[in-house]
């Protein structure tokens, strides 16, 4: 490997932490608002760059598990290194971000009120997802995790939105806080494991190469893999621990929305992979029916709860929570085939999830409401809307021929294998899910017009490009998956535990 | 015996300070006496470069071990005398617009650093306890400096009565450790510990119970801790600073001498003692300052969690393995990591607060309400600072609070940091609230006239500069732990 690649990852890293400083050194404010847009959009772009290198450099039959490694010393003392590398799985989900981050940005190009805040807060939050998929230390991967997740609060309570119901109303802040609290709380889990993972191996290190290679006994395994499987599962959306999600995803402004339900989320379930799974396999075995159970109420109550809502996001937030319900279903099959489906799950769902906020976004932008009942019809005012959400919708139901198909289908399949009974099961919830995405549909976009909705504007060109972008990401994943696919079985296939 | 006299050099020059402060006071014209900070800072920064220059490869112990210089002495002393001169202009805009005797109120400060390095560097009980009351009587005057304000006075009483009961209990444990071992010195102690293990003096242990008690007061560790508030509320907020950070340090070097070099060998009965104080501290101090409405006092309650933590410490400090006790230096490392750390980033917020009573004269929060509006550059200082203390990544308390509970678990004490990492889970939420308000909230309407503040420039650079800081020793902490690690060997190989 040449210089280039050596360094590459640490680039991606460090590359927007670098542009939330330049952004905040940046003289002058308001006057400079269109030049910063026009910088935090090149370097968004750059970085994805950056990651389309990687997956074209990244070799999937070498037969080692990461590459592009670079490890730096940081602090001896304790044993922690600034190493970075990528297996196939953490190159999906770079893909992920590449694609996510960029359509943020373009999606809140319109936001007006200190939008130099918003483009700082939102480097700081997509370095922090690159820098958890590509650490190989655990210190690293979790400093990055915590980074992560912290802007949400500001990002939410400052440029979000409050929900009215009937009786009560849950107001920006209230979401904001709820899901910080509920996210940190779950990182005390993971702190607690990753200490007590360093302490039993002895190695004074937190390398996951080291940790891995530890050979932990089976006892320790049993109690710490509970801890990271809840820890992790919490962002992932994990039942019964799901509850900041919806709340968290509906109050968000729309480029939040699409970047934590599209990309944070599957830092929960990236964790459950490289922390749980990979470095403690046994102990991952043993629970795995845990997770099993877990994650097929995942699907079917996050399905109906989602036909019950009244709001246009809480549905697409109650979806997610159903969707990741394949991921958790897919790691706890155990099966090359099941985790390979479920890693594919948390690629197709981003940018799933990315494409129906952005629509979302786009309705709720031009008639201040995302009551069901009172949306009808837009099909006739804004028909590139409704051709994008269709193509959403679509692929959420699973309709073969997009992404979501392919995902769930190597997800079921992996199930038939190992859990059957849970595989119906799953499959029932896919049914569900079509129920209520095709009476989504059906309700907002077709049917009479309301004389209220007849001057509402189509998408802007900005929400076209990344509605475009993304509808194109989902085509050409589902049509030909098989290049994703085998990137990512090259990452699975390393873990002793995953048979199949 | 060694009696180098000339080995004190630095502690001469920070007593010469001291009078050259009062001595200049006489001589100035009162107008100008808000500029003697530059004195007492430049002095106190004078004498760390002395002892740097002196000490740096020093181990000795002097007067037969009553005062012991050493890498730990020479990192607090130089950690101790930066922090006060630090304080000392920090309060420079604070003294001119509401002190009147400017030249006591630093001399008193120099006096209280030379108190605080005597506690890092006393190797016996009796010159420790000898510092400590040098360090209090400066504080107890301190505190009650603005005697027209009815808070400042409650705040003078209730500091000196405890302070001094807190003394009594110190010193009479004192006595009972005498009673039992016959010395003072933490070696001899030791000594006598190792000896007697499993098989203690009554008289002993409760004189120890005595000393925990008496120190706990000190650092306001629960539930000795209810003067604190109280106390940090009434003060002049410069004071406030102080207390809760260089005392605090001061006192910290003490414990961390005094239990290593003296108590170590008894470590099975006192770990769970100071464990339990450490659960206590952290829980009663980061739940009560939910629901505080007053910055200072928050920050006081802040300041008492993180006790708990610097606590958790130093039940880490060793752990028994097959009857054998075995030293964690790991530890020591990061309870000083974590003052370091804690004196930047409650500095910073200290900082701010200053600035922000000067302009708008309340500590109430409600005058946070906007401050992002009405100043960017403080409402950023103070958010990093909050979010240093909650040990968010990026900042040194993240990097501190990871030393500590990765000590804590080399110490089999895992279920300690799992108590602790949920608490910092509740600072986060009352931080984060000081930072909704800043950030979300809107500016009153009343105070819409006086909507932009105006940072003077020392202020401004200081505050910089704790920020800057605050940030570096988060991502680039190395060159620190490895002076920290150098310090903390010391105290250990010196047990």
């Amino acid at each position: 490997m040449n210089g280039f690649d050596d360094s590459v990852l640490s680039l991606l890293v460090v590359l927007p932490f670098a542009t939330a400083l330049a952004l905040i050194l940046w003289p002058g404010d308001s006057d400079q608002l269109r030049s910063m847009k026009w910088f935090s959009a090149v370097v968004a772009l750059v970085s994805t760059a950056l990651v389309a290198w990687i997956l074209l450099r990244f070799d999937y039959t070498d037969g080692s598990q990461y590459q592009f490694i670079s490890e730096t010393a940081w602090l001896d003392q304790l044993g922690i290194g600034f190493d970075l590398g990528v297996d196939g799985i953490a190159v999906a989900m770079l893909a992920l971000t590449a694609i996510a981050f960029p359509a943020a940005i373009l999606v809140g190009w319109n936001v007006d009120a200190r939008s130099k805040d918003y483009l700082i807060l939102l480097n700081l939050l997509v370095g922090g997802v690159y820098g958890t998929f590509v650490s190989l230390d655990l210190f690293f991967l979790f400093f990055f995790y915590e980074i992560a997740v912290l802007p949400m609060y500001l990002l939410i309570g400052f440029w979000g939105s409050s929900t009215s119901f009937p009786r009560f109303t849950r107001s920006k802040e209230y979401s904001a806080m709820k899901l910080v609290l509920f996210l940190v709380g779950g990182s005390v889990l993971i702190w607690v494991s990753i200490i007590a993972m360093f302490v039993e191996a002895d190695l004074n290190s937190f390398s996951l190469l080291d940790l891995q290679r530890a050979g932990f006994d089976e006892s320790f395994q049993n109690w710490v893999f509970p801890l990271l499987m809840i820890g992790f599962g919490l962002l992932g959306g994990l039942w019964p621990l799901h509850t900041w999600s919806p709340d968290g995803h509906v109050s968000a402004p729309t480029s939040v929305s699409m970047l934590h339900a599209g990309v944070l989320m599957k830092l929960g379930a990236f964790g459950i992979i490289r922390v749980g799974i990979q470095t403690i396999p046994e102990g991952a075995e043993a629970w795995a029916p845990l997770l099993l159970g877990m994650g097929a109420v995942n699907v079917i109550y996050g399905s109906i709860a989602a036909m019950s809502q009244t709001d246009l996001k809480y549905v697409i937030g109650y979806s997610s929570v159903s969707h990741m319900g394949y991921v958790f279903l897919g790691l706890a099959t155990m099966h090359t085939l099941g985790v390979t489906g479920a890693v594919l799950q948390m690629f197709s769902h981003g940018i799933m999830t990315a494409l129906m906020f952005t629509l979302a976004g786009a309705v709720y932008g031009s008639s201040h409401t995302r009551d069901i009942g009172a949306l009808s019809g837009l099909a006739k005012v804004m028909p590139v809307g409704a051709f994008f959400f269709a193509v959403a919708g679509f692929a959420s139901l699973g309709l073969p021929g997009f992404s979501g198909f392919v995902a769930e289908l190597l997800v079921f399949l992996g199930l038939f294998q190992t859990y059957p009974w849970v595989g119906a099961l799953a499959v029932i919830g896919a049914g569900i899910t079509a129920v209520y995405m095709l009476r989504l549909l059906a309700k907002v976009y077709f049917g009479e017009t309301d004389p209220r909705w007849e001057s509402l504007p189509d998408l802007k060109l900005n929400e076209k490009l990344v509605a475009g972008m993304l509808a194109l990401t989902l085509l050409i994943v589902g049509l030909a998956p098989f290049y994703l696919i085998d990137i990512i079985r090259e990452g699975v296939r390393h873990v002793p535990t995953v048979t199949g | 015996m060694n009696i180098n006299f000339s080995l004190l050099v630095p502690e001469y020059v920070l007593v010469g300070v001291a009078f050259a402060v009062l001595a200049a006071d006489l001589l100035l014209p009162r107008q100008h006496r808000f500029h003697l900070s530059w004195l007492a800072a430049g002095g106190l920064v004078v004498s760390a470069v002395v002892v740097l220059v002196q000490r740096w490869d020093t181990a000795e112990h002097l007067y037969g071990g009553l005062f012991i210089a050493d890498r730990f002495g020479l990192f607090f002393f130089v950690f101790l005398t930066v922090l006060t001169a630090v304080i000392v202009l920090i309060s420079h805009d604070y003294v001119r617009q509401h002190i009147r005797q400017p030249g006591e109120f630093y001399a008193l400060m120099v006096f209280a650093a030379v108190g605080m390095v005597g506690m890092a560097q006393a190797g016996e009980l009796l010159t420790a306890y000898v510092a400590l009351e040098l360090l209090s009587f400066s504080l107890y005057v301190l505190v009650a400096f603005r005697r027209e304000d009815a808070h400042g006075n409650e705040a003078g009483v209730k500091y000196i009565v405890l302070g001094a009961f807190s003394s009594a209990l110190l010193l009479y444990g004192i006595s009972m450790v005498w009673g039992a071992t016959g010395t003072t010195y933490y070696a001899g102690i030791s000594e006598h510990l190792a000896l007697n293990a499993g098989n203690l003096d009554s008289t002993l242990i409760l004189g120890l119970a005595l000393i925990f008690a008496g120190l706990g007061f000190k650092v306001a560790a629960a539930p000795f801790h209810m003067w604190a508030p109280d106390t940090y509320q009434g003060a002049p907020t410069p004071v406030t600073a102080f207390l809760a950070v260089a005392s605090k340090a001061a006192a910290f070097a003490l414990i961390l001498r005094l239990f290593t070099q003296g108590l170590l060998p008894a470590l099975a009965e006192w770990q769970v003692l100071v464990a339990v104080l450490a659960v206590a501290t952290m829980v009663i101090g980061n739940l009560v300052a939910i629901v505080q409405t007053n910055i200072k006092r928050m920050l006081a309650y802040s300041s008492v969690g993180q006790v708990g933590f610097l606590l958790l410490g130093v039940a880490a400090l060793g752990h028994v393995e097959g009857g054998v006790v075995i030293p964690v230096t790991l530890a020591s490392d990061a309870v000083m990591l974590h003052l370091v750390g804690y004196a930047f980033a409650n500095l910073a917020a200290f900082a701010t607060v200053i600035v922000v009573y000067n302009h708008i004269g309340t500590d109430e929060l409600s005058g946070y309400s906007g401050l992002a509006k009405r100043s960017p550059h403080l409402s950023l200082v103070m958010a990093v600072a909050l979010f240093s203390l909650a040990g968010l990544p990026f900042f040194v308390g993240f990097i501190t609070k990871f030393y500590l509970f990765t000590a804590a678990a080399e110490s089999g004490l895992l279920w300690l940091a799992g108590v602790a990492m949920a608490a910092s889970v509740v600072s986060l939420y009352y931080y984060l609230m000081i930072v909704k308000r800043m950030f979300i909230d809107d500016v009153p309407e009343s105070d819409i006239t006086s909507a932009l503040i105006g940072i003077p420039r020392l202020s401004w650079l200081l505050l910089s500069a704790l920020l800057i800081g605050t940030v570096l020793l988060g991502v680039y902490p190395g060159p620190l732990a490895d002076a920290v690690g150098a310090a903390s060997s010391a105290i250990f190989s010196g047990a």
